[in-house]
């Protein structure tokens, strides 16, 4: 670094440190205004009052910016987990330029604005960071909820003694297919259930690839000794398998849940009367 | 080399398997069990595979092929006690073993027999 550049970085210094609440007002005022019509002026405030001293350090010691990387990287973190956009959050340090610019203008200060420079390049760096810092925290975010989808969108339910369900919701792939069977087959082991009703009342489409998924779903159980059901196949989506010609081979497919329960039941030898009035009557047949 | 034990409970005969089965033994099994099937006039055969963790396409050949001897002396095969680990390996080997029949226990595998016999015995699936 040269003597000359030197002196323009100092000036800088000075420039931050003697026009500090200026510089500050300004800046949280740019960001208030460029961060969306959503963000809140007090917590943004106080996270950039919190940021500017940091930054102060970070250009004295030159490259040791630890503490603002830490900072910015909770700032950009925050941000994303608000919904804010990746412009909204960048444009909050980017601010600073204008308002140190603003500043040196009004000074008439030619010196330092070839100083000004540097510094761009300086703010510049630490908006890249925070854009990564924002992305890498988005990404995570995506990660965590298909992982709390694929627990939450396949629970297997009983439905009677010996006959479970599971009401799948939503698109399936290889993934969810493979959590679907595993949990299927162990709710079987330990219920010592017969039968399963498959129900994908909530299954949008019906391709190739899903039946195929269903199907190796279907022979798993039966390899186990239990029975499965499809059920909940609406017309369009029967329409479709014929389209694509998918087999479905001695499987039972019932249109709706209720009937799958009622084959189910009869096929356990559980028999249901209607009696007088909306009394169900339900007795086992014994062997 | 060990031999996995043939028991007998009325007219069904019980194979638990519970070691891990070499080529060698799985030839053995299939003779014992057609002697077996023969001497004790058996209706049918449970093969137990509670213990079994691991299955390669030679044991499902093995159910397959224990299945058909039976059937050709006239006794059922059921195999009981699969874990879903085995039979998502199965399906995805591509094997559904064709002309056997599953439960899910012993005991629900013994009741199938009991059931079957008192239908008609000349209905046969598959």
């Amino acid at each position: 670094m040269t003597v000359h550049s030197e002196a323009d970085r100092h000036r800088i210094d000075v420039l931050l440190q003697d026009q500090e609440e200026r510089i500050t007002r300004r800046w949280i005022d740019i960001a208030v205004a460029n961060a969306g019509g959503h963000a809140a002026r007090g917590a943004l405030t106080e996270r950039l009052r919190e940021i500017y001293p940091a930054l102060q350090r970070a250009l004295a010691k030159d490259g040791e910016n630890g503490e603002l990387r830490r900072l910015l990287a909770e700032l950009s973190r925050g941000q994303a987990r608000q919904g804010f956009t990746p412009s909204e959050t960048v444009v909050l340090v980017l601010g600073i330029k204008e308002a140190v610019y603003e500043v040196i203008e009004a000074e008439e200060d030619s010196e330092t604005l070839r100083g000004y420079h540097w510094f761009c390049k300086f703010v510049d760096d630490l908006g890249l960071f925070t854009f990564e810092t924002f992305a890498a925290a988005r990404e995570r975010i995506i990660t965590d909820q298909a992982e709390q989808l694929l627990e939450l969108s396949t629970p297997v339910v009983k439905l009677w003694d010996g006959i479970l369900a599971v009401p799948l919701v939503g698109t399936l792939d290889s993934a969810r297919t493979q959590v679907v069977m595993e949990k299927l087959l162990q709710a079987l082991v330990e219920t010592g259930s017969e039968h399963a009703v498959i129900d994908i009342t909530g299954v949008p489409a019906v391709d190739t690839q899903v039946a195929q998924h269903l199907l190796k779903t279907v022979v798993a159980a039966r390899l186990m000794g239990a029975e499965c059901v499809v059920s909940g196949i609406r017309p369009q989506t029967a329409q479709t398998i014929v389209t694509l010609g998918i087999d479905f081979g001695d499987i039972v497919t019932k249109a709706s849940l209720a009937e799958a329960l009622a084959y189910a039941l009869r096929r356990s030898g559980v028999q249901i009367s209607e009696g007088s009035g909306k009394r169900v009557v339900v007795g086992v047949e014994r062997a | 080399m060990e031999r996995v034990p043939i028991l007998k409970l009325g007219d069904i005969l019980i194979v638990s398997i519970q070691i891990d089965l070499q080529d060698q033994g799985v030839l053995a099994l299939q003779e014992d069990l057609a002697d077996a099937v023969v001497e004790h006039r058996a209706r049918g055969v449970i093969i137990d595979i509670t213990a079994v963790e691991i299955v390669d396409s030679f044991i499902g050949r093995m159910l397959s092929t224990i299945a058909s001897i039976s059937r050709v002396l006239d006794a059922e095969t059921i195999v009981v006690g699969m874990r879903p680990a085995v039979a998502i390996t199965l399906v995805e080997l591509g094997l559904s073993l064709g002309g056997v029949r599953t439960a899910l226990n012993l005991e629900k595998g013994v009741a199938l027999l009991h059931s079957r016999d008192g239908v008609d015995s000349d209905t046969v699936t598959r």
